[in-house]
């Protein structure tokens, strides 16, 4: 468990070492900024959701720039080599990694709280929205981040991870989105595969465990995934 | 615990159709230092990452400290420092924050991570750049953090990657330094492409050369294996005729050849004396030459050296090309 942490803590610090995670929270929170207010006051109500729709939307395209590099870039420096030769096992890398770019996902949630806070001060909010948002967020996030981490065990070269990351987490996100053209069956099938249909129901506030064991078996999935692919080289 | 530190046994190693190692044995014994000697390609880097549990061998196997690579690749890694070629290292972190985070890794906290860090940066020279990021640092002072990583957890192996590479004479000396102070010690095994490395820091030989182990010796061994010492001796010629001064060297007993030798200075004669055995014959060839009244202006042994038998080892079995 040490190491995992010790992974993580070296991951988390490093990206404040470098400009891509600055670069990445200013652009999501600039355009978070944008399209909330353009909106908000047309609507004329103290709520947080449009700002967790807009934000669910932006992340899904926007966090794939933060793990693009978690595996790759250690695999075309060669860094790998040295943190695998240390004591630690497969897992353990990646699942510090992954905990590593989680932290800087949650200060970029942090982040976001001024925006709850500041309607609140506009009109009467009801908070339990909002944490049920944020809960969405982060598993929605979690499984962006975990596919992210999972594209990157594939490859040395950090844009093909960041554009196989962006395939599939927007391919995730707009499946519930052309329901209407397929036959009934396929069509719930695909709403159940689909990140916006779970993300939806909880950021409206119902808690629903199945949305929630939904991201987590995505990030498990995702995750062991990366192991397999971090582990094959082994026995290549 | 016994003494041999690394036992590889029969380790092969296929990457696709390719055979990078063939059988590859040796033992390497505590205070050893082996250097790994071979051309681009001969299977050194394979061999390193399979005693470190980096890659699987696809054959053989290995005990590194009494422990089977399989069995428990955790508990090896912990017996080994290990700088892979080129020295990858997080270029973004600050020396100081790399070395505590290598040192956490290995399991060191608080006061005991905070001695060894001293320790380790005291060894290697590193206490003026601590504050610098490791992207910033020459590769000399890269090199180093390298070995820092690899020594700080005072690992009773060490594997060395080229760590002489790209190095300056300067620094490359102070890390041979550094190398033969832990080598007392602990077991070390280097490769290198230098062969006058070897003969500096290495007390034991083991050559390479596409994918199967071709020697495994001391430096001067392997020289002396390879063919007869030769002397050189310098006259002045002082009106004497080249066979005249031939002929009072093929008198001694121990000569089995004199050659004159080309590129003797004007009014100086290169004359090369071989013996029969291995014999050192340079006195008689002194006490000859007074005996005769000619001036004796040089002296040398030549042996076949390190580089000639590198080139025969590794080139005689199909032209590695390095």
């Amino acid at each position: 468990m040490r190491s995992v942490l010790t992974i993580a803590g070296r991951q988390f610090r490093s990206y404040f070492n470098g400009p891509v995670a600055y670069i990445v929270i200013c652009i999501i929170l600039l355009t978070l900024g944008f399209f909330f207010w353009k909106t908000f006051f047309l609507f004329g109500r103290a709520s947080a959701r449009e700002m967790f729709r807009w934000l669910g939307l932006i992340l899904v395209f926007s966090l794939p720039a933060l793990t693009m590099g978690l595996l790759a870039e250690e695999k075309r420096t060669g860094t790998i080599e040295l943190l695998i030769t240390m004591p630690v096992t497969e897992a353990q890398v990646i699942v510090g990694k992954f905990l590593g770019v989680l932290g800087l996902y949650g200060v970029l949630l942090a982040l976001t709280i001024s925006y709850p806070l500041s309607i609140s001060t506009l009109g009467d909010l009801d908070w339990g929205p909002v944490w049920s948002g944020y809960l969405a967020l982060l598993l929605q996030g979690s499984a962006v981040l975990a596919i992210g981490l999972m594209a990157s065990s594939w490859t040395s070269n950090q844009l093909i991870a960041l554009f196989v990351a962006l395939t599939l987490s927007v391919l995730f996100w707009v499946l519930d989105k052309f329901l209407a053209l397929l036959p009934t069956n396929a069509a719930s099938a695909l709403q159940w595969l689909s990140f916006d249909y779970h993300f939806q129901s909880m950021a409206r506030g119902v808690i629903d465990l199945r949305d929630v064991l939904f991201f987590v078996s995505v990030v498990v999935f995702a995750l062991a995934v990366a192991f397999r692919a971090l582990e094959s080289r082994r026995w290549s | 615990m016994s003494d041999v530190m690394i036992d590889a046994r029969d380790l092969t190693k296929h990457y696709g159709r390719v055979a990078a190692l063939r059988n590859a044995s040796f033992q390497v014994n505590r205070g050893e230092v082996v250097g790994f000697l071979g051309p681009n390609g001969a299977g050194k880097t394979t061999t390193m990452k399979i005693l470190t549990c980096f890659i699987a061998p696809s054959g053989g196997t290995a005990q590194v400290g009494g422990v089977d690579i399989f069995d428990d690749p955790l508990a090896v890694r912990e017996l080994i420092g290990y700088l892979p070629e080129s020295t990858p290292l997080y270029t973004e972190m600050l020396v100081l924050e790399y070395l505590q985070f290598a040192g956490k890794m290995r399991g060191l906290r608080g006061a005991g991570l905070e001695a060894r860090l001293r320790q380790v940066v005291e060894e290697t020279s590193l206490g003026e750049v601590l504050g610098k990021s490791i992207g910033e640092l020459s590769k000399g002072f890269r090199q180093r953090v390298g070995l820092a990583q690899a020594l700080i957890h005072e690992p009773p192996v060490l594997i060395l990657d080229e760590p002489m590479s790209g190095l300056d004479p300067n620094q490359a000396s102070e890390i041979r330094e550094l190398i033969r102070d832990i080598g007392r010690e602990r077991t070390v095994i280097l490769s290198t492409h230098n062969l006058a490395e070897v003969r500096l820091t290495c007390g034991r030989v083991l050559i390479i050369s596409q994918g199967q182990l071709v020697a495994d010796d001391t430096p001067d061994e392997l020289a002396a294996r390879a063919g007869k010492p030769r002397f050189i001796a310098t006259v002045k010629q002082n009106g004497h005729s080249s066979s005249e001064i031939r002929e009072v060297f093929s008198l001694i007993g121990d000569a089995a050849s004199v050659k004159e030798q080309s590129g003797g200075a004007p009014g100086e004669l290169k004359v090369e004396v071989v013996p029969e055995g291995n014999q050192d014959l340079r006195a008689e060839i002194f006490r000859a030459a007074v005996s005769a009244e000619l001036v004796l202006l040089g002296l040398e042994q030549r042996g076949e050296n390190l580089e000639d038998i590198f080139r025969q080892l590794t080139t005689g079995n199909g032209g590695a090309s390095s």
